[in-house]
């Protein structure tokens, strides 16, 4: 479905690239995971397929295709991106309804108030919503506004930028269901960042570990749950999300 | 047994706001002895309102009242600001969760430990004395060469190293409790370990107190001894940290349960249904 070859992304001509030559490919209806610490260049990923990212190099495609360098409308009608911080992503001065009918006219679809109250149905939240303002919604309603925007012109592809380690963990229970279950209906594929190895387990079914810029190891969720990843940093990265039981003095 | 070195009964904090008072933290009591207590809720619990309480840290608009409140033998709430002055730092002392924003940004980082070592120092200790205490403090945080990272600047030091120079300031006052609100949030997984194994080790070699104010039930079971936790300003439930998988009230339980693990697979994540009444009865 989309795939990214040899992406290399570099903010400083002198120093290390961020990406540092990055392929994967992700089947129709799969969820792949980017792992690691901060700085290993996943969100870089991200943001570069999206077309975030000025001047990077490398291929990404969409059905075997490349897509152009700077993405055009057919691309953001299937590709979305949902970010992490749910009170920096919406316009803190526009409500709701305006918010989600940006991308509608931005793409030149037709909109309408009930294509509005769809998305918002689709994401649990009540059409009354759509005359509110982002400050008079929680952490996890503003989510569900973000995933509601990002799924409006029905996309295939969902960019999922740590989509919910700015939330509570019980909110963060919530849009993880919310997700799996709208990838069921819908036939989604997810491209999920996170430095999270349980978010990452409980969604994706395949997933890449990162670290300055590349990845070191592939694998599939399997093996992550059953404890068998071969890179040491892959090792070092499941002992520590896993063993704080270890700090304990004997 | 010795005295806690915390003892609070029924704390209670109010805020005034334009929409009336709020009540963030309600009859909270507890009493923290030389061990590791954790408090544990999500944000809006009230649960670092508790921490700045008993600092006497709030804002003028929070009202703060208790049948007790007492800090290293010091009623805190009878305390004029003098008296709070000689407490925080040298009795109790405060780690906050980012070191990017809680260190200054345009002094080196050895300057503001020997400057929090002077403040505490009770014979006014001179520039070498403070320098002196300065790299030992740095050593005992495991950095292991001071005079180098003494002369850094905040913004040339990583995240885990900035909270282990927030650890050797805190240390510098020689307090004998320590608040740590959300001490490794910040931080990556494999640093958050080093931060903690360190915390875990001045806690125990100097007999301290460690109040660890957390979102993640997880990390604080397995780090604390024992586990308060708060729900909309109260304390639903208080166990043994080992006893967690055997808590009792159902809000306990359902943050439990809602967290996904990375070798036990489930569909859906069983979520929280929030009753009214875990506001009302403790």
């Amino acid at each position: 479905m989309i795939a990214v070859r040899d992406l290399v992304v570099r903010f400083d001509r002198k120093g290390a690239p961020a990406v540092a030559g990055v392929s994967f490919a992700i089947e129709k209806g799969e969820t792949f995971g980017l792992v690691g610490e901060s700085g290993c260049g996943k969100s870089t990923v991200l943001r570069a397929i999206a077309g975030l990212v000025p001047g990077h190099s490398g291929d990404v495609l969409l059905d075997g295709r490349p897509v152009p360098a700077r993405r055009d409308r057919a691309f953001y009608s299937r590709v979305q991106m949902v970010f992490q911080d749910p009170y920096g992503s919406l316009h803190p001065r526009q409500t709701i309804a305006a918010q989600l009918a940006e991308p509608l006219r931005n793409l030149g679809l037709n909109g309408g108030p009930a294509r509005v109250d769809r998305a918002l149905e689709t994401v649990g939240l009540d059409p009354a919503f759509r005359w509110r303002f982002p400050h008079e919604l929680s952490g996890g309603q503003r989510q569900r506004v973000a995933i509601a925007r990002a799924l409006i012109v029905e996309p295939e592809v969902l960019l999922l930028d740590e989509p919910t380690s700015a939330l509570d963990v019980s909110v963060q229970a919530e849009i993880l269901n919310l997700l799996t279950e709208l990838r069921r209906r819908r036939g989604l594929t997810y491209l999920l960042v996170s430095h999270d190895l349980a978010v990452i387990s409980h969604m994706c079914g395949e997933l890449a570990v990162m670290q300055r810029g590349r990845i070191l190891e592939r694998l599939d969720v399997e093996r992550l749950r059953a404890g068998t990843v071969e890179h040491p940093y892959s090792a070092e990265l499941l002992a520590a999300s896993e063993a704080y039981g270890e700090l304990r003095p004997a | 047994m010795s005295a806690p070195l915390v003892s609070a009964r029924n704390l209670t904090v109010r805020f005034a706001t334009q929409k009336g008072p709020v009540d963030a933290v309600r009859g909270v009591s507890f009493d923290l002895g030389r061990e590791k207590i954790g408090i544990v809720g999500e944000s809006g619990s009230g649960k670092s309102t508790v921490g700045r309480a008993l600092m006497r840290l709030l804002p003028r608009s929070a009202t703060v009242a208790a049948d007790r409140l007492v800090v290293c033998d010091t009623d805190v709430l009878a305390a004029d600001e003098k008296i709070m002055r000689r407490i925080r730092g040298r009795r109790i002392g405060l780690i906050m969760q980012d070191p990017k924003y809680s260190l200054n940004p345009v002094v080196p980082v050895g300057l503001q430990i020997a400057e929090t070592f002077r403040l505490h120092s009770p014979a006014h200790a001179g520039a070498r004395a403070a320098r002196e205490a300065t790299l030992a403090l740095l050593r005992q945080v495991r950095i292991h060469d001071p005079e180098r990272v003494a002369g850094l600047y905040p913004h040339q030091i990583s995240g885990g190293m900035g909270q282990r120079v927030m650890i050797a300031m805190v240390l510098a006052g020689g307090p004998e409790v320590l608040i740590a609100d959300e001490p490794t949030s910040a931080l990556d997984v494999t640093v958050r370990m080093e931060v903690l194994s360190l915390l875990d080790e001045l806690v125990a070699r100097k007999g301290l107190g460690l109040l660890f104010i957390s979102h993640d039930l997880n990390l604080v079971r397995r780090f604390c001894d024992r586990v308060l936790i708060m729900y909309a300003g109260r304390v639903v439930e208080a166990l043994k940290a080992s006893e967690i998988d055997h808590a009792k009230h159902p809000y306990t339980q359902g943050l439990l349960a809602s967290l996904p693990l990375i070798r036990q697979p489930r569909e859906i994540l069983p979520t929280l249904v929030r009753d009214p009444a875990w506001r009302e009865s403790a």
